[in-house]
């Protein structure tokens, strides 16, 4: 048995390797290579920016003074140093407009900060800032973290009408933090942390405690930098009921070093983003190497914000848009500390002009393989102030030719799709039904489950069954750790084998609980949510990826490290799962309380009555005429009344 | 007497193996007041699973059984569920063999038994439980409670360990136990009495000797001491709030949770309180002591199940003699029948139709356990009104030679 075990998980170890994994980096290295060609031109930022923009140079200014004062309390050597620390980093910015299958525009903001700096050096303290959040800055040396990634998202991602999203997210707000392996508190780091970035994003993230927080073995490895595989140091929770809003977008705009005054930002205004059916924003923040050989490394913050607009219903059936129409905004200049500001609209599907038509054109074309899929780009290079035109303003229009209202309107068929569902009635019981599409015609390939329940509903392990084409399919490896009542949640995480096109199906029966009148939500009837499964694989891909990374690579083709050709990294999100519970009578607390006392006082006192008393012979007492005739008698001395 | 006997075994197994063919025993394995998070089957089935995942069944919090019940359940579970479904024929065996042990005892003692038809009564409650391991829990105190009537004092010293180490609660038998061993070797209770003290403390080895050896032998066989507090603690502390038969579970849910420790001990307590004076008062009947403690587990524990009320209405065949001195036996006994009957009802009502809410039930329970109380404390006050007429005579008569009444003061 022990022997059967050990091979499983070599095997199993072989499938994470190659896996999601990025932990070798000389995927890294290639995505990282053109940092230092862009080294030189981003040395002297205040040069490239001689293109009358001057307002934004003086924001940067003014970001230098504010930081000037506290470097010129320490030594002038080690302020010279900062400097020179400082120049060393850069930002770009890009916008990638994808017409969905759907008729709805997907819209996908990406923001990226690379700065080679240590963090997480013992002595010497990162005090100078120039492109990167010192907010951020300094939580990442505060707490030690490694990689962070936090996502707010309103919405679902309809995976069966608009395929894979560039950066996938589950509904709510999900956090996952590596901390670094000297970090011997993780737990209270890991507190702090979230109470912290509660604080930066607006968010109800300080809700997040051990009762929501897991450790997955197999599903979040590192993006970045470094072979962590002691999952220790991980800490994954999500808050699928989080709502996010305006007070979540300001802090997040805040971060980046032009705000929202110029440059793609400005395109940034909550009344448009959130009218839309989809809003995610993201921040992502790692280590990657800095040139091709890994000899230093640099942190990348990423930060991603992804909108899917239902133009199509709210124009009467017409795909035409424009940025105006989505943002009520236009382009007017790229950021200023930016280099390279671009907007990517795809044009996959009409490479000769003959299905839209778009304006301003560009001679500028860029293809890019981006989740297993060739694709076609028009690039708008906002660097380049042509660009803007007579008007001095960018807007980016997309008429169709023809009958738009012919438009395929059916269902997509992605390679994976997952969804879930309970399964069940009344309130006592119950079953949860995942449902994982393999679309691929002739290719198996492993998916990685995680389930995160919460402790209420009491997962019976023992009911777990996975069938594919109605044959029981044994996962691989299974990883689970059982709730403890309010104190951690239950952890599943599986491989399982997925069939050539099929549909695997994973039942688990749970139980629910009644709980203290005091740990139910303000809306105890509404019911309770259980954050999204997480299915994460590598699904072969179509056409060979594209592992050498070039110059000319959008930044949206290179969040997830490519290793090999054949295939590309997935992650899918299901739906997240509303459960009701049992409840008590919220109004009944004093009167439980005195009745069962009650009873419980009936038990005590007949119990004292019987153990305390003795029977004796009643012996009735004589009527008060004959009580003070005796009194009389008595004193007469003559026999007493009986 | 034994062919009747062998003839109710035959026709109680029988029983059994129809209902637990039939789809009732689906449906009985699910109910709220049969099961228990402590001894619910399924749960066995899980801590089981767990264990084959190389998972500590005692790393979550859906196993509370103690680990020699996993090891032996491990082993049976290997050969088929039969052996499962056969022990708890051998627990009806067992407790019918207790009753009519029981009686005999009792015969001796008063002589004025009949034999009595209500005997099959809890066979069929029995019946009801097999999806739950208190059928096993009982079928211990049955056996503790054998070995003692038959003056084993090892046997029975090592049953009630075996007992107290399954759930705690048994350990107010000792005091029972102890009695019984006295009075049998006509040992005075006189705490001057050199008699008194060796054999106590003989008992009190061989019960708290044997306690370690299970628990040491349950640790070197799961390899730590989470079994402690994922059974024990479980057990004092009423984490799970999961709606049952008894006062608990709505009283902790609606609790304030500043007075939360507070009240967990008060009615933790309660349950071992009467045991010292109940222990002087009926220092003479350990046997009528043994129910009496046994009935005050079943409806003071934190996870009462219908298991628990029948062992100790097995008792009540025995008590036959003490009817007619019961005063509101009609009264407790419709109390009773309508709770069971209402307790279905009430939970579809709850969980199911959605139509009434947790306060009906908890009513129903309320009014189950007032019931409950009822039942016992007649029966005590029927025991000490007979023990007085055995003494006084059964026509009291007063000075002046009319009919006295008999009153408590």
């Amino acid at each position: 048995m022990a022997a059967h075990r050990c091979g499983l998980s070599l095997v199993f170890i072989l499938i994470l390797s190659s896996l999601a994994c990025p932990s070798s980096c000389d995927a890294l290295e290639k995505a990282n290579e053109n940092t230092g060609e862009k080294q030189s031109v981003s040395d002297t930022p205040r040069e490239v920016n001689t293109d009358g923009s001057i307002a934004a140079e003086d924001l940067n200014e003014r970001q230098w003074q504010s930081t000037d004062v506290e470097a010129d309390r320490s030594d002038g050597t080690k302020d010279s140093e900062s400097f020179t620390a400082a120049a060393r980093d850069q930002f770009q910015e890009e916008l990638v407009i994808r017409p969905l299958h759907s008729g709805d525009i997907y819209a996908s903001f990406q923001f990226r900060t690379l700065w080679d700096t240590d963090f997480l050096q013992e002595r010497q303290k990162v005090s100078h800032y120039r492109l990167f959040p010192k907010s951020l800055g300094q939580v990442l040396s505060k707490f030690s973290v490694r990689e962070l990634h936090i996502s707010f998202t309103q919405g679902f991602w309809r995976t069966m009408q608009w395929g894979q999203p560039f950066i996938p997210s589950p509904p709510g707000a999900e956090l996952w933090v590596w901390f670094h392996d000297t970090v011997s508190d993780v737990d209270g780091n890991w507190k702090e942390l979230t109470n912290v970035l509660s604080g930066i994003f607006c968010a109800s993230l300080n809700f997040i405690d051990l009762t929501n927080t897991v450790q997955p073995s197999a599903s979040f490895k590192p993006l970045g930098l470094g072979n962590a595989t002691d999952h220790r140091f991980l800490r994954y929770a999500t808050l699928p009921r989080e709502i996010v809003c305006t007070e979540n977008l300001t802090p997040w705009k805040k971060l980046l070093p032009c705000g929202s005054k110029a440059g793609l930002s400005v395109l940034l205004k909550s009344e448009k983003l959130f009218h839309s059916s989809f809003h995610s924003q993201a921040v992502h923040i790692r280590p990657v190497c800095q040139d091709e050989q890994c000899t230093s490394k640099a942190w990348e913050l990423r930060q991603t914000l992804n909108v899917v607009f239902d133009l199509y219903t709210s124009g009467q059936g017409k795909k035409e848009w424009s940025l105006f129409k989505m943002f009520s905004r236009t382009l007017t200049e790229a950021c200023p500390l930016a280099t390279s500001s671009k907007v990517y609209v795809d044009i996959t599907d009409n490479p000769e002009g003959e299905l839209f038509e778009l304006s301003p054109a560009t001679p500028l074309l860029s293809q890019a393989v981006v989740l297993g899929d060739r694709r076609t780009y028009s690039v708008f290079d906002l660097t380049r102030a042509e660009m803007f035109g007579q008007l001095r303003s960018l807007n980016l229009l997309l008429r169709w030719k023809g009958d738009t209202l012919t438009t395929q309107s059916d269902m997509l068929r992605p390679l994976l799709h997952a969804e879930r569902y309970v399964a069940g009635f009344g309130l006592q019981t119950g079953e949860i039904h995942t449902v994982i599409y393999n679309n691929h015609p002739y290719r198996a390939f492993p998916v990685l489950l995680m389930d995160s329940v919460p402790w209420y509903l009491q997962l019976y392990i023992h009911t777990l069954t996975v069938t594919s084409k109605s044959r029981d399919n044994k996962p691989s490896y299974i990883h689970y750790q059982p709730a403890k009542d309010r104190h951690r949640p239950h952890l599943l995480e599986m491989l399982i084998q997925l069939p050539p096109h099929s549909m695997t199906e994973v039942t688990v029966q749970f139980e629910r609980a009644l709980l203290k009148w005091t740990e139910y939500t303000p809306d105890p009837n509404h019911g309770f949510y259980v954050g999204s499964s997480v299915v994460s694989a590598l699904v072969p891909s179509m056409v060979a990826m594209n592992t050498n990374f070039t110059q000319d690579q959008p930044l949206f083709s290179s969040f997830v490290p490519v290793k090999e050709e054949s295939s590309y990294f997935v992650r899918v999100y299901t739906e997240p799962l509303l459960v009701n519970l049992p409840t008590p009578d919220f109004s009944m607390p004093y009167n439980v309380i005195c009745l069962t006392c009650t009873v419980v006082a009936v038990g005590y006192g007949s119990f004292y009555n019987l153990l305390t008393r003795t029977f004796q012979v009643d012996e009735p007492s004589l009527p008060l005429a004959k009580r003070l005739a005796n009194l009389i008698r008595r004193i007469r001395g003559v026999p007493l009344l009986a | 007497m034994a062919a009747p006997l062998t003839l109710l075994l035959i026709v109680a197994v029988t029983i059994r193996a129809v209902l637990f063919r039939s789809s009732l025993a689906e449906l009985i394995s699910e109910r709220v007041e049969v099961v228990s998070p402590l001894n619910a089957w399924k749960r066995v089935v899980e801590g089981l699973a767990l264990l084959d995942l190389g998972v500590s069944p005692y790393s979550g919090d859906v196993f509370h059984e103690t680990p020699l019940m996993i090891y032996l359940f491990h082993f049976t579970v290997d050969y088929a569920e039969i052996v499962f479904m056969v022990s708890p024929y051998f627990v009806d065996c067992l407790s019918c063999l207790l009753a009519s042990l029981d009686r005999a005892k009792i015969a001796i003692g008063s002589n004025n038994l009949k034999s009595d038809l209500l005997f099959n009564f809890p066979g069929c409650l029995r019946h009801i439980i097999s999806f739950s391991t208190c059928g096993l829990n009982n079928a211990i105190i049955a056996l503790f409670i054998f070995c003692t009537l038959k003056g084993s004092a090892l046997l029975s010293g090592i049953l009630l360990a075996l007992a107290t180490y399954q759930s705690i609660y048994p350990l107010t038998l000792f005091a029972p136990a102890l009695l019984f061993f006295l009075q049998r070797l006509y040992i005075p209770v006189n705490l001057r009495r050199s008699s008194f003290w060796c054999f106590t403390l003989q008992y009190a080895f061989i019960y708290v000797g044997s306690l370690v050896v299970i628990t040491g032998l349950s640790f070197f066989l799961l390899g730590s001491w989470d079994f402690i507090p994922s059974v024990y603690g479980f057990i004092f502390s009423v984490p799970d709030l999961t709606p049952n038969i008894g006062l608990f579970w709505y009283f902790f849910a609606e609790m304030f949770e500043h007075f939360r420790l507070f009240f967990i001990c008060v009615f933790q307590i309660n349950v071992f309180f009467y045991t010292i004076p109940l222990s002087i008062k009926l220092k003479e009947h350990p046997v009528f002591l043994i129910f009496m403690q046994i009935a005050i587990i079943s409806i003071f524990k934190s996870y009462p199940t219908v298991g628990d009320v029948a062992l100790y209405m097995a008792f009540l065949p025995a008590w036959s003699h003490l009817y007619r001195f019961l005063r509101n036996i009609f009264l407790v006994s419709c109390v009773l029948l309508a709770c069971s009957a209402l307790f279905p009802v009430l939970w579809h009502l709850w969980i199911y139709a959605g139509s009434a809410n947790s306060n009906f039930y908890y009513a129903i329970t309320l009014l189950f356990n007032f019931g409950q109380i009822l039942l016992v404390s007649d029966y005590f006050y029927a025991y000490l009104r007979r023990e007085h007429h055995l003494t006084h005579g059964l026509y009291l008569k007063k000075k002046d030679g009319t009919e006295a009444t008999l009153v408590l003061k």
